[in-house]
């Protein structure tokens, strides 16, 4: 259960849910069912854990993310290794996730909480434009995850670089686990974040083109897979333009499996030598002197 | 009954030791913490750094070593001294950048001091070269660190000197607790993150001064960005077979003007 991030607060805090979100506020007729965490098990979790019990921890991402605004939009790569504490849980998952035709989110964080609430905002964004019959904006993506993030109050872990490109021009956006954001020209996320950092910061500038970007990420997020440990695999590329998403999974794959024969394994006959043979017949099938054979 | 000793307020990095205890330090809280340090026995050690220097980059290029760092010096998270000299040559062979406390810094050039009078003394012609410093320094560290008295500090050590095979270039560091090792580049505390990755792809054998020194730059100006305790006044220094060299401090040209950071809610005025 996520209730032992709850384990923070002290039981009294039972009655406190998040205030009621974008959707609460249709103004229906029935109030829909308070969502979010209940912290009625609190006391039961102290006691356990005072006992000894050891709560499975979460699966976090461990990850290099990158984005960055170019001439025509926005270019995000992100590596493809997801870890369970010192372990490689997913050699190749993917962490640039879908919100709208033409916006993408990376997530870095807890795992199951960059899919839950990326998804979530998504299916959001489907009704909203629905509702309009417009292009999502970045910026309305932005406002319902940071919403989100806030009233959760950081207990849902997840670190998003979002970008896109509407009708209003290409944007870039982080957005922090507690729910602040910025609007920057280009930005990383994740355990490797500086790594990648120290790349755009000293090779990026304004206008590049369309390579120029891509490589750029890619390099970004060569620096996070080779320098940091959480962060490994491949690298994914999402190039976003206006009218146009190209997602390049697996766009680079610097770490290939060397010392593969390509021809495979064999065993042929022969590769053993048989110092002896000796058969024994597991059912012995009767002789049948006189009449018909028995059934089978 | 030992007085609080202040919490740290960020999780530890061996990497980084002014982490290690990033908190303001008040008049008190030091006395008290230098009571607690005391023990039973009345004496002390130390427990948290006070005074401290940023990272120092480094990297050997085809001539001899290069290093650099900032001027400045934090007492915990006010910038309290910026004209501090971190690089100092050493004997006539090694260059000796310091980061981390800087009054230890200060005492471990007193015992280089002594280490080098005492060689010159010997007047047989031969002088300790960068590697029998790093080695000395080593020792030195380590076991301030297993009596529990840590130099609070991430030292790197370069130079050249003539071997049998030729002058012979050497980059090292040794840390506060006595890791030490010899690389191409070194970069301490911040510098770990941040430019070691641009070192690791960017670092050729034979780079010339002005490539090094570009490629230094680059370390240091990403540093400026990104670590809150830099501040924009660098040294350079040089060592080579003909000698140091420590050049005047300088400043870096910072590029501020990106078109998000002009107007970041261009898309939706009003938001934050």
């Amino acid at each position: 259960t996520r209730a032992s991030a709850s384990s923070v607060r002290p039981c009294a805090a039972a009655n406190i849910s998040p205030r009621e979100g974008f959707l609460g506020m249709a103004g229906s007729m029935e109030l829909p069912t308070k969502g979010g965490f209940s912290f009625d098990l609190c006391r039961r979790n102290a006691m356990l854990e005072k006992n000894g019990l050891k709560m499975p921890g979460f699966r976090k991402t461990g990850t290099t993310i990158v984005g960055l605004v170019f001439a025509d939009g926005v270019v995000l790569g992100a590596d493809t290794r997801a870890t369970e504490g010192p372990i490689v849980a997913d050699k190749n998952c993917e962490k640039i996730h879908f919100m709208a035709p033409n916006i993408y989110c990376c997530g870095a964080g807890t795992a199951a909480d960059t899919e839950a609430v990326t998804d979530m905002v998504s299916s959001q964004l489907q009704l909203h434009r629905y509702a309009t019959s417009r292009e999502s904006r970045v910026v309305t993506a932005l406002t319902l995850l940071k919403t989100h993030l806030f009233n959760y109050q950081g207990h849902v872990s997840a670190a998003l670089v979002l970008g896109g490109v509407d009708v209003t021009g290409p944007h870039l956006h982080t957005v922090y686990p507690h729910g602040s954001t910025d609007t920057l020209p280009f930005a990383t996320m994740g355990s490797g974040s500086l790594a990648a950092m120290s790349v755009f910061e000293s090779k990026y500038r304004e206008g590049l083109t369309r390579e120029e970007g891509i490589a750029l990420v890619a390099e970004a997020i060569r620096a996070g897979i080779f320098n940091d440990l959480g962060s490994g695999s491949n690298v994914d590329v999402c190039v976003i333009t206006k009218g146009n998403t190209e997602y390049l999974r697996n766009h680079e794959l610097p770490n290939p499996r060397t010392f593969v024969s390509s021809k495979g394994y064999s065993f042929n006959k022969g590769h053993t030598e048989v110092l002896s043979t000796k058969i024994t017949q597991l059912k012995l099938k009767p002789e049948v002197a006189d009449g018909d054979a028995m059934e089978e | 009954a030992t007085p609080p000793s202040p919490a740290p307020a960020e999780p530890r990095s061996s990497s980084d030791e002014r982490n290690q205890s990033r908190i303001n330090p008040s008049r008190e809280s030091m006395d008290a913490s230098a009571a607690a340090a005391g023990g039973g026995d009345g004496t002390q050690r130390t427990l948290n750094p006070y005074v401290t220097g940023n990272s120092v980059i480094a990297m050997k290029y085809k001539d001899g070593v290069i290093m650099a760092c900032d001027t400045g010096a934090s007492y915990g998270s006010t910038l309290r001294y910026k004209s501090v000299e971190r690089i100092k040559e050493v004997g006539k062979h090694s260059l000796i950048g310091g980061s981390g406390e800087f009054s230890d810094f200060q005492e471990i050039l007193r015992y280089l001091d002594e280490l080098t009078l005492n060689d010159h003394m010997w007047d047989d012609g031969n002088s300790l070269g960068p590697k029998e410093i790093h080695a000395y320094l080593t020792r030195v560290m380590y076991n301030r660190r297993n009596k529990f008295d840590p130099l609070w500090n991430s030292l790197v050590l370069g130079g050249v000197k003539k071997g049998p095979k030729g002058d012979e270039k050497y980059l090292g560091m040794v840390n506060m607790i006595g890791t030490h090792f010899e690389e191409n580049h070194i970069a301490t505390g911040f510098g770990n993150h941040m430019a070691i990755p641009i070192l690791r792809g960017e670092w050729r054998e034979d780079m010339t001064f002005e490539e090094a020194v570009k490629l230094i730059e680059k370390c240091l100006l990403v540093l400026l960005y990104r670590d809150r305790s830099s501040i924009n006044k660098f040294q350079i220094a040089k060592i080579t077979t003909e000698g140091s060299t420590i050049y005047p401090p300088y400043a870096l040209k910072t590029n501020w003007g990106f078109a998000a950071f002009e107007n970041p809610s261009k898309g939706a005025v009003g938001t934050w």
